[in-house]
């Protein structure tokens, strides 16, 4: 369970979030560019840090001013794949995934044991000591989830995870990802511009306009609002 | 503008150049009837052929002494390289000789004019306590000398092989002092400062190097004239001088008494013509 | 057409300034002078004191820069513009300069060296007083490019290391130096080129003494004095070796990930 009440002003408006998601839950937040979720995102896992507010992460609290509490992201637990997916250029498929594991000091062999694991559940053994900067957009984006999901995250944040991915390899890849999600039994966060993301991957959808909440519900419940203009035209 | 841009930069290229040239040829006209005498002089005489050349001027006002104040080996090196000047004014015999083999000189007037003998110099607050040539072996001592081509780093070594001959002094005295150098020089101009500051305790350099206004940082100790080596200098007329009769002029002017009480009173021992 | 052949003149020329005055000290001397110089005391003392002290200068300079290179890449603090600043100061200060002011700082009447002088620390004309001039003087190549290195390398690899478990400090030393690393390196062999060049501050500050404070650049200044041959050879190596730290920055900054 993740609860997140949070308060920061950006440059153009004040970002002021509630949420709350379950143990195997997955929200999907959508809304223009712009409006801030990839800074909810942020503020999540701990690169930006909020004016105000609390996250919970089950019985821990990353962030509290007034409890006067801050994690640092290295020690929240949380997977966080970016847009890009920012593989380590200078490092192979296999030492990109052993990099968290080598940060918590695991024994060498356990490291070796998880990344083989890893790479095979993610169909890329073949890749293992191919340089992350070669890899297409569909390998990256398996690449990076295999990164965050070797460290047995507590939560999962997801940024356009499909975005750099080939057209045609979309559909596979997103079934593909909808079934890690539901095997990890987390907390999940997809932040999209994709309605098939949204309907397929998304428990619940939540719309935010400048920083701020504005809709929340079942997929269908919120892509019915067709009065608000960012819906319309998302929903085609 | 695009296209051009190429073009623009060649021409301010041209125009550049062009400029050059016309303010180098400008700079080279002469009022008429005006010479130049160009003098290589070496750098100890820095103070006192300043003065004399300014005494000249004032007295010659047709002429213009152009002074190149650099080590007589470096002044030396010039002229081997085909620089042009009308004397040359030398610390040493020995570069002088150089360029008299080298067909550099009219011989005719090449003459020691000048001698200049050694001294040992302290800070003025004086931290070693050094009182006298005796002093420079003890331990701790703190030396600058001249490196061994310089002349004055040349003379300081022969002092001190005159020293070390010297059952009162012997070999041993020369081997401590020697130890106690931390650095060479080569230009009395960067000694007398590493003194003033106080990062060295005592140096050899020629008596007529410390000016009136070192002697606030510095004093002046004698040394026997039984172990100082008196440099001589000598000066002449560079066989390729468009200028010999001024030059010859100039010459006369530095032997005779304007240019004579000058170098003494810059420490320099002037020789009669 | 007649604007190529104009450029072309232009360029020939001013390729004509740069290489003869380099090529005129390679035939000023004959290869077997050139050899047997090679094994004068003088020019081995300053060849060997040079590398040990441009080798240390530069290790000095990489421990102290990096760091303060990255701080500044990354993070804005008040007063980080003078910080920046001062770290330049050294390239555009005349040499003379910077000897004189090492000198008023560590010198035996210096502001810190009168209190070394108590202890019996004495920095003036030792090897250490060579460092130090060099130090000064070749930091800011190595700063400069450092920062500028860190610069380019994308935030999101550090975010992205952070969320993965990194400390700062493990982000810096398996992210941030490894991905500007090509620019370090040629930072590194420009301020060492440097500090091997390094002659004003140090003939001011440490003296010049053969196989304590005599480098390269001080010992070609003396044996110019004497022995031209000497000053011909070592000027020679010291043409290769620049060659050679030209080359090797181009190489080192051409590789990419």
């Amino acid at each position: 369970m993740l609860a997140v009440h949070a308060v920061r002003e950006l440059r153009d408006f004040v970002l002021d979030v509630t949420l709350s998601v379950r143990s195997g839950e997955t929200l999907v937040l959508i809304g223009e560019n712009g409006s801030g979720k990839s800074t909810v995102l942020n503020l999540i896992s701990g690169i930006l840090t909020p004016d105000h507010g609390e996250i919970v992460l089950g019985d821990r609290t990353l962030f509290s001013d007034e409890k006067k509490i801050g994690i640092p992201p290295e020690s929240r637990k949380i997977g966080h794949l970016f847009q890009s997916y920012a593989l380590f250029p200078h490092m192979t498929v296999a030492e990109n995934i052993a990099f968290g594991l080598r940060c918590r000091k695991v024994p060498r062999p356990e490291i070796a044991f998880s990344v083989t694991n890893q790479l095979r559940a993610m169909n890329l053994v073949d890749l293992a000591d191919v340089n992350a900067g070669r890899l297409s957009g569909g390998q990256r984006q398996r690449v990076a989830l295999a990164r965050a999901l070797v460290l047995e995250p507590d939560l999962l944040l997801l940024d356009e995870p499909l975005a750099a991915v080939d057209m045609r390899a979309q559909t596979a890849m997103r079934s593909e990802l909808r079934g890690r999600i539901k095997d990890a039994g987390i907390p999940c966060i997809v932040v999209t511009h994709n309605l098939r993301d949204a309907l397929e991957l998304g428990d619940r959808l939540c719309l935010i306009e400048e920083g701020k909440v504005v809709a929340e519900g079942a997929p269908g419940e919120v892509l019915a609002m067709r009065e608000n203009g960012f819906i319309a035209s998302f929903a085609g | 503008m695009k296209v051009s841009t190429p073009a623009t930069l060649v021409a301010v290229t041209l125009m550049i150049i062009a400029g050059l040239l016309v303010a180098g040829c400008t700079t080279t006209e002469e009022t008429p009837g005006e010479t130049t005498l160009t003098v290589f002089t070496a750098a100890s005489l820095t103070g006192a052929f300043t003065d004399i050349g300014k005494a000249y001027e004032a007295q010659n006002e047709n002429v213009k002494v152009d002074f190149v104040f650099d080590g007589s080996q470096t002044l030396r090196t010039q002229i081997e390289q085909g620089a042009n000047a009308d004397i040359f004014v030398s610390a040493s015999t020995k570069h002088m000789k150089a360029l008299q083999g080298g067909g550099f000189m009219e011989n005719s007037t090449v003459a020691p004019f000048l001698g200049n003998s050694l001294a040992l110099i302290v800070p003025v607050d004086n931290p070693a306590g050094i009182t006298g040539l005796a002093d420079l072996n003890k331990p701790g001592v703190k030396i600058v000398i001249g490196t061994k081509d310089v002349p004055f780093g040349d003379y300081t070594r022969q002092m001190f092989e005159k020293m070390a001959a010297d059952p009162a002094y012997g070999p041993a005295y020369k081997d401590a002092v020697m130890k106690n150098v931390v650095s060479e020089e080569t230009a009395v101009s960067s000694v007398v400062p590493k003194l003033a500051l106080g990062e060295a305790d005592a140096a050899i350099v020629y008596k007529s190097d410390v000016s009136k206004d070192d002697l606030t940082k510095v004093t002046r100790l004698d040394i026997p004239a039984e172990y100082n080596v008196v440099a001589t200098y000598p000066l002449g007329i560079l066989a390729e001088s468009p200028g010999k009769t001024e030059a010859e002029s100039f010459i006369a002017f530095v032997r005779g008494p304007d240019g004579s009480a000058i170098l003494t009173e810059y420490g320099f021992d002037p020789i009669a013509a | 057409m007649v604007l190529s052949l104009l450029t072309a003149v232009l360029l020939a020329l001013f390729l004509l300034f740069i290489t003869l005055p380099v090529v005129s000290l390679f035939l000023r001397i004959s290869p077997e002078a050139f050899l047997s110089s090679l094994t004068e005391p003088v020019v081995l003392d300053a060849l060997s004191l040079s590398f040990v002290t441009a080798t240390v200068s530069t290790v000095i300079v990489v421990l102290f820069g990096t760091p303060l290179a990255l701080v500044n890449a990354r993070h804005d603090y008040r007063g980080r513009e003078l910080v920046d600043t001062l770290t330049d100061l050294p390239i555009v200060l005349p040499p003379a300069v910077a000897g004189l002011a090492l000198l008023m700082a560590f010198g035996r009447r210096g502001v810190i060296g009168q209190y070394l002088d108590i202890f019996g620390i004495h920095i003036g004309f030792t090897t250490i007083a060579v460092i130090l001039a060099q130090v000064f003087v070749a930091s800011p190549f190595y700063i400069r490019q450092a920062r500028a290195s860190f610069e380019t390398v994308d935030r999101l690899y550090e975010d992205a290391a952070r969320t993965l478990g990194a400390s700062r400090m493990t982000v810096a030393l398996r992210i941030t130096i490894p991905l500007a690393w090509g620019g370090l390196v040629s930072g590194a062999i420009l301020s060492f080129a440097r500090a091997l060049g390094e002659f004003g501050a140090t003939i001011m500050f440490a003296g010049n003494f053969q196989g304590r404070t005599q480098t390269m650049p001080l010992a070609i200044y003396t044996t110019m004095q004497g022995d031209m041959n000497a000053a011909i050879s070592l000027s020679i190596i010291l043409v290769v070796i620049s060659f050679a730290v030209i080359s090797a920055v181009k190489i080192v900054t051409r590789r990419k990930y």
